[in-house]
């Protein structure tokens, strides 16, 4: 058996997060997926939190993480709402419509 | 404790204001005026709460919040140009059926998220702050929501901010586990040279606060959600994020990253001359006005990082100037967009200046002394910005960074001279409408004086921030 470490955790954080970067950077179909993308990457960010949390024995982190979870929320909100009102507007979130302006 | 409360003073009346106008603009019909007039208003009693309190150094809550003369200086400026800003934009607003009551309230709640961040001392105070001010810009960059261009730049400006502070947030994280602290002074003692993973959390929050300013490679966003964005709303993007963004470049040096500044240093010398060089250059083609200002004001935050980049309080200082009198100089040109009428509509292209000159002497004057001011011509205000900046770097020895500052100076008076040739040496004559926009001319009038007598007095601005560093 391996002794599950800090350094499993980081990893671990660390490959939700690129997956999160990746995921913006080569999704070109639905604007929602970019949504995901960016829950990933802050769950990642605290995914990190807790564990050097828990590893240095300091509450601090944990409660930074409850923070960062009440600005995803919002931030998902008002994300949701401005691609409701592009769909609006454009009838389509398909990431290679949005070119309206170019230069 | 409860004693130290008027530290927060400006904050928590800033949020009870806020709480109250939003009450009275869901329970009045129609109260976008009083609204706005009550946002002006709080604007300039907050001003008044700060000028009123002292500038020496406390620090509450777990020394998470610090007041000092630096975060009073950038409140400030912060809350005088959102009043110009606001002022200025009105009859446009109102024009361009943007009148709902939200629009000053979400203005006002940025400001507070900006507030929090220039005297953060604690990385989750500055990362609400940031946060809460990126939210609120989200909604205002989509705020004309009828409109296909408003929505997009909305949507571009919320992916690609988002991103970043999720970039912003794993470089705390990762700060957080190598220092075992989130204080900004607990995680100045802890850092040096040889800790790899802190070195790698400061190479992520300088992408996040370079992306906040706008610097090159981060400013894929700007032209587009400028242009997108309705004007009003471009000149409060182009203007008080830009200052709340710079004071926390400055901050994260000073303080954090005081112990590894040659590392930071060099990732900004960097930034700096790239968006120096990219804002000279591809402003160049533009044809649209808001789109050349979106590159001129990369190009201007490359010189105020140049400054930053050198390291020593002689660079910040011309940093703090350099924003001070590039905030004078958008202002005033903002508020001549909102003079350019024409059929009912307002014009943003370049080719709606041409000859303007012949009907409109004083419009065509205060935009030549605006442009010629940021291409750094003498004795205008921006001049003093760029001497300053420049000799901060020479001073330091950082001659590339000086060569290139020039260079790209040259460059990029290219365009505004452009400008000004379509202004004054067209042949066509273009009339403009009559604007009944008492508030823009104000603001024009004020930038263009500023700008002229600039150079009488430079001790007055010098002095201010000068004391801002004192001790």
């Amino acid at each position: 058996m391996i002794e599950i470490g800090l350094g499993h955790y980081l990893s671990l954080g660390a490959i939700i997060f690129f997956l999160g970067i990746l995921g913006i950077f080569l999704n070109r179909k639905n604007v929602i997926v970019i949504l995901m993308s960016i829950e990933l990457i802050l769950l990642a960010v605290n995914i990190n939190l807790i564990s050097f949390s828990i590893f240095s024995g300091d509450i601090v982190g944990q409660i930074f993480t409850m923070l960062i979870l009440t600005v995803a929320a919002a931030e998902a909100a008002i994300g949701l709402a401005i691609i409701l009102i592009y769909y609006r507007n454009k009838g389509s979130i398909r990431v290679e419509d949005i070119h309206g302006m170019k230069g | 404790m409860i004693n130290n409360l008027d530290i927060l003073f400006p904050e928590i009346f800033l949020s009870l204001s806020i709480f109250t106008i939003l009450m009275l603009g869901v329970f009045i019909k129609r109260s976008f005026n009083i609204v706005f007039n009550f946002t002006s208003l709080i604007l300039i009693l907050t001003i008044a709460i700060i000028l009123n309190n002292p500038n020496n150094e406390e620090k509450i809550f777990l020394d998470s919040y610090i007041r000092d003369g630096f975060s009073n200086y950038f409140k400030i400026l912060i809350l005088i140009s959102s009043l110009f800003v606001l002022n200025s934009s009105k009859s446009f607003i109102v024009e361009n059926k943007l009148d709902k009551f939200e629009y000053p309230i979400i203005i006002l709640l940025s400001i507070l998220g900006m507030f929090f961040m220039v005297s953060s001392n604690d990385l989750i105070l500055f990362y609400l702050g940031l946060e809460l001010q990126s939210l609120s810009l989200y909604i205002l960059a989509s705020i004309d929501r009828d409109n296909l261009r408003s929505s997009e730049s909305g949507i571009k400006y919320f992916v690609l901010s988002a991103l970043s502070s999720g970039l912003l947030l794993y470089g705390c994280s990762l700060l957080y586990g190598f220092t075992g602290s989130t204080n900004f002074d607990l995680i100045a003692n802890e850092l040096n040279k040889e800790n790899i993973g802190a070195l790698f959390a400061m190479v992520f929050i300088l992408v996040g606060l370079a992306f906040k300013v706008s610097a090159v490679p981060f400013h894929m966003w700007t032209p587009d959600v400028y242009e997108g964005a309705p004007t009003s709303i471009t000149n409060y993007f182009a203007v008080v994020p830009k200052v709340a963004g710079l004071a926390l470049l400055i901050k994260f040096m000073l303080v954090p990253f005081s112990n590894i500044l040659l590392e930071w240093q060099t990732i900004l010398i960097f930034i700096s001359i790239a968006s120096m060089i990219l804002g000279a250059v591809a402003a160049i083609v533009q044809k649209n006005i808001k789109r050349l200002l979106a590159y001129s004001s990369i190009g201007h935050i490359g010189y105020a990082l140049a400054g930053v980049a050198t390291g020593e309080v002689s660079g910040y200082e011309s940093s703090i100037i350099y924003i001070s009198i590039y905030v004078i100089m958008n202002i005033g040109a903002f508020s001549c967009l909102y003079l350019l009428k024409k059929d009912g509509q307002y014009k943003e292209n370049i080719s709606d200046l041409s000859g303007i000159s012949k009907k409109h002497p004083l419009l065509s004057i205060s935009f030549l002394i605006i442009l010629f001011s940021m291409a750094g011509v003498p004795p205008l205000g921006g001049f003093f910005a760029k001497f300053y900046i420049f000799t901060a770097v020479i001073e330091k020895e950082m001659y590339f960074l000086a060569i290139t500052g020039l260079l790209t100076t040259v460059i990029s008076a290219f365009y505004y001279l452009k400008i000004i040739k379509t202004i004054y040496f067209e042949d066509s004559a273009i009339t403009l409408e009559k604007v009944k926009n008492k508030s823009a001319q104000v603001s024009i009038f004020l930038s263009c004086s500023i700008l002229l007598t600039f150079f009488l007095y430079p001790s007055i601005l010098n002095n201010v921030v000068n004391s801002l560093f004192a001790n």
